[in-house]
């Protein structure tokens, strides 16, 4: 029987995948983004799964409105992401440091 | 093992590997069309839980549009990727030691964490046929309860979508736009000129001049003078 346990386990997996793809990746901006929205989909599977098993829709909504903010995120990154390459012909994370003091 | 048991372990195991390709392979390309298998999968269980209405809007916003949008960026720029993929070897120790701290950390709250039975006893949704459609009990507390949340959400997605436009909208020049302003605020009296120039000479320079003056370049045409004989 599949319980809330394996639920939990597979979103823990996806969540720490996504941990590590941004510690690995950190010259690409684009994987960095791609990380946060494997993070993101972790935490909706937890939302989904105690929804589920708990027998209360709140989690479900919650749930969308955490996809709201993530489609929102990668749109409004992804146009940053745009811009900056526009301007300086490269999206490295290290030369990112316009605004260091 | 039980059909429902197969399915999560069938798309649990293809959602954590293509996770793990979105974040190991070389091509953006590739980790891009990875990512949208992990969603994909990640719906099916979702429909495994019961909720469909999430499954679907999953696959149509994710596959549909916001993988559509990563794989449009990352082919629209002209990015040196192998440069980028250069220093990962460096940060793999450090990644994989935070990782491994992580994942331990949180399989052992998974597994120890405890429900209170009386809660988990109130009739699962899982495997039963529920008396109203997911879709519907979804609709039916969020247009009820959750309005204003439902709203709020709107309301950031009509800020995200004017801010990205606003952010990659470029101003170029040389382009010719219509400036309705400008156009309504032209008077007849700079527009339009009368002349009678002797047969052969032509237009002299001076009216022309005079009528592109006041004219930018990104104003219509002028209007040209007739030439009466």
């Amino acid at each position: 029987m599949i319980g809330l346990t394996h639920f939990l386990t597979v979103a823990a997996i996806l969540f720490t995948l996504g941990v590590v793809g941004i510690f690995l990746n950190r010259r690409n901006v684009i994987v960095i983004l791609m990380s946060i929205e494997l993070i993101l989909l972790a935490v909706n599977i937890n939302l989904v799964a105690f929804s589920a098993f708990l027998n209360d829709i709140v989690g479900q909504v919650f749930a969308l409105f955490v996809l709201t903010v993530a489609a929102a995120e990668a749109a409004i990154g992804l146009a940053i992401l745009v811009i900056f390459f526009r301007n300086r012909g490269t999206i490295a994370v290290e030369d990112i440091n316009t605004m260091k003091g | 093992m039980s059909v429902t048991a197969a399915f999560f372990y069938l798309f649990a195991g293809i959602t954590v590997a293509s996770a793990f390709l979105v974040i190991a392979s070389r091509n953006p390309v590739h980790a891009v069309l990875f990512l949208i298998l992990a969603f994909v999968n990640a719906a099916g269980l979702f429909v495994l839980l019961g909720a469909e209405f999430l499954a679907m809007i999953l696959v149509v916003v994710y596959v549909g549009a916001v993988a559509v949008l990563f794989l449009f960026v990352i082919m629209l720029l002209d990015i040196d990727f192998a440069s980028l993929r250069q220093g990962v070897l460096q940060y793999l120790p450090i990644g994989a030691t935070v990782g491994v701290i992580f994942l331990v950390e949180l399989i052992l709250v998974v597994t120890t964490y405890a429900v209170d039975p009386a809660l988990l006893a109130a009739e699962p949704v899982v495997g039963e046929v529920p008396v109203m459609t997911n879709t519907a009990a979804l609709g039916s507390v969020l247009y009820t309860r959750y309005v204003y949340f439902f709203q709020l959400a709107g309301l950031i997605l009509l800020v995200a979508m004017i801010g990205a436009i606003v952010l990659t909208l470029r101003e170029r020049v040389g382009t010719k736009r219509q400036d309705a302003v400008r156009q309504g605020l032209r008077t007849k009296e700079e527009a339009i000129g009368m002349t009678s120039p002797p047969i052969g000479k032509g237009l002299g320079k001076g009216l022309g001049s005079g009528l592109g003056s006041g004219l930018g370049s990104g104003s219509p045409a002028p209007a040209r003078p007739r030439e009466d004989a």
